[in-house]
């Protein structure tokens, strides 16, 4: 009876408030990672470059005369106002980096989040409703197969079998699209939408195919395996054993009973995934030259752009917590048992 | 000896013998493969001529060439027995560095209690909930500069990944096993904290460190081969990597030639999926939950499907 002891109220104010040491937490180790671990920030990119002097200056720019505590309060000060610094190459904001760049993000994982869904599930209840046949057992080795297959393999196999048809292979819409949809959300396919060309729409949507189905294959196999072992798990519970029993044909008895209660912890395993999600896009991203956050991460990294790595990790981890946040106050919101 | 070894596979039946076998089966043709590369491999990883000859760039598979070669006139054949030694390389001391990291913390920690366990469980679950791709990215950005784009540096940017794990179970087994009877017993015969924990409790919680080990190695090995995809893993001069010949084959994929990126490719799945075969079936045959599945399956006469649908689902 403890479980149900807890009140909705207060079990969301507890989960709330556990978001602020975990994200400190998580913040600290970045900061511990990228300012305090070797290197100096300024020599690692310009070193060599640039003299003593202009070193100096930079340095002086960024902060990072400081002592460390000093940046390190500062750090996170900017942080809590939702400012993650500027990036040393091209001197951006990193909001401005996120701005941009999110967009694409965000329709790849959307996109590939719906692949997945629209595959995963009718896969799994497939394959749980009819155990151990032969369809069973092919969609469980292409989960398995899924999970074990590089993203960035299954990415370039794609290319080549989709190439000689001519369909776009490569970035988020073709040259003409880019230039002459006008910006507004900065979410290209949102754009193309809003400026209401029906051939860039189209444009930008195919070139969503490949990327999103890529990483929506990876995350079909997650779904396969838990909506599968969901299912078996309600169709040998009680309460479908009573409506057999009540003489409910096994066609109903698995539409109506089994499979809704299947599909509730759904949304749990959707949240689960916004780590690998998020591991996926940057490598889906660097394989189909996609324009977005993980691509730009890689980017800076290569050119050694301390700041913009530190700032764009940070987003990254914020969004990490946040994300896991949210779907634990929807989980408790759709399910009464989970308060504790 | 070597019986002991085996004797995890004689223990097991059906299924789980099956996947095991197969498993090991596929891991040991690619550690054959790392073990005796310079034997096995036709040419060099790096070698892209021989008898004064040039190799031809971008060929498909021929005679001379099993699977042909690359863009830098390398032998693919070649680069994958290679590739198979660097990989079991960084997978060995990733893997050996985060048990050896990873379980004295969770057995101090889950022993101690209090505080400092607190503390511990905090920070390693705020390290497990990030994603591990990232936290690998930035451990690689940051040991390049000083240990070089090396074997080492690869390896223990995959360490900082799986420390979490070891330290989660070895803690709470540990937390189980600091109120079991013989502990007490130990305490009442006046053994120390330090004697307890390394005499007594440490061989009970290690049994469940070799089912997440093979686990963790095939995890590891995608997650190198994603290194190498993007640039940051192990430099293409010191070693062969599969991830950083996929990277490679990127500029190619679009024309159509398909040789220099799907046999890399293939050799992480299968050895992946090897890996994660073992490690489903120790874990069948180690896990105490999963061998009492065995027995209730004896006792019951002709276990119909309706019984084994019931014992797999609580498994």
């Amino acid at each position: 009876m403890s479980a149900g002891s807890g009140s909705l109220p207060r079990y969301l104010v507890q989960r709330i408030l556990l978001v602020i040491p975990m994200i400190w937490v998580l913040l600290t180790l970045v900061f511990l990672l990228l300012r305090v671990a070797p290197g100096d920030p300024v020599t690692a990119m310009f070193g060599g470059k640039l003299d003593a002097h202009a070193v100096a200056l930079r340095r002086h720019q960024l902060g990072l005369d400081q002592p460390l505590y000093v940046q390190y309060f500062h750090y996170l000060g900017e942080v809590a106002r939702l400012r993650f610094g500027h990036t040393l190459s091209d001197n951006r904001s990193i909001v401005d980096v996120i701005r941009d760049n999110g967009g694409a993000t965000l329709t790849l994982t959307v996109g590939a989040f719906i692949f997945a869904l629209l595959i995963g599930i009718p896969l799994g209840l497939l394959a749980g409703r009819r155990r151990d046949s032969l369809p069973d057992v092919v969609i469980r080795l292409f989960g398995v197969v899924s999970y074990a297959a590089p993203i960035f393999w299954v990415g370039l196999m794609l290319v080549i079998l989709v190439s000689p048809t001519g369909w776009p292979t490569f970035g988020i819409a073709s040259a003409e699209t880019q230039f002459t949809v006008p910006t507004h959300t900065h979410i290209l396919l949102v754009d193309a939408i809003i400026s209401g060309s029906g051939a860039a729409t189209l444009d930008v949507l195919k070139h969503h195919v490949l990327p999103c189905v890529t990483l929506g294959l990876l995350l079909s196999g997650v779904f396969i395996r838990l909506v599968r072992v969901n299912l078996l798990q309600t169709l040998g519970a009680d309460y479908v054993e009573a409506a057999r029993a009540r003489g409910i044909k096994e066609r109903h008895v698995v539409r109506r009973h089994a499979f809704r209660n299947a599909l509730v912890p759904v949304v749990t395993i959707i949240g689960l995934q916004v780590a690998l999600t998020l591991s996926g896009a940057v490598l889906t991203e660097r394989t189909f030259n996609w324009p977005g956050l993980g691509n730009q991460l890689v980017n800076y990294i290569n050119q050694r752009d301390y700041p913009a790595v530190q700032g764009l990790v940070t987003f990254f981890a914020v969004v990490v917590v946040v994300a896991s946040l949210v779907v634990d106050v929807v989980n408790a919101i759709i399910d009464p048992r989970i308060r504790y | 000896m070597f019986g002991r070894l085996l004797s995890p596979i004689r223990g097991t039946t059906g299924f789980a013998r099956w996947i095991l076998v197969a498993g090991l089966v596929l891991t040991g043709v690619f550690l054959v493969f790392a073990i005796f590369a310079p034997w096995i491999a036709p040419y060099d990883f790096n070698q892209y001529q021989a008898h004064g000859a040039r190799f031809p760039k971008m060929a498909p598979p021929s005679g001379n060439h099993w699977l042909g070669t690359n863009d830098q006139f390398f032998d693919i054949l070649s680069r994958i027995i290679w590739g198979a030694r660097t990989e079991v390389k960084v997978v060995l001391i990733s893997v050996a560095f985060s048990v050896v990291i990873g379980a004295p913390l969770g057995l101090v920690s889950g022993f101690v209690g209090g505080w400092w366990d607190r503390v511990m469980v905090f920070l390693m679950d705020a390290i497990y909930a990030f994603p591990s791709l990232l936290l690998a990215i930035v451990f690689s950005f940051l040991l390049q500069g000083p240990l070089g784009g090396g074997t080492l540096a690869a390896a223990l940017s995959l360490t900082v990944i799986y420390i979490p794990q070891y330290f989660r179970v070895v803690r709470n087994t540990t937390v189980s096993a600091r109120e079991a009877t013989y502990v007490e017993a130990a305490r009442a015969i006046g053994a120390r904290n330090g004697t307890i924990m390394t005499r007594y409790v440490f061989g009970n919680v290690i049994g469940s460190v070799p089912v997440i080990g093979t686990l963790n190695a095939a995890d590891a090995i995608s997650t190198l081969a994603a290194l190498g995809f993007l640039g940051l893993g192990i430099q293409p001069t010191v070693a062969s990597e599969w991830g950083y010949d996929l990277s490679r084959a990127l500029d190619d994929a679009a024309a159509g030639i398909w040789w220099t990126a799907l046999f890399p490719g293939l050799a992480i799945v299968l050895l992946v999926t090897g890996l994660t075969l073992v490690g489903e079936g120790l874990n069948e045959t180690i896990n105490p939950a999963l061998r009492k599945r065995k027995l209730i399956r004896a006792v019951l006469p002709a276990g119909g499907p309706l019984t084994e649908d019931e014992q797999e689902v609580t498994a």
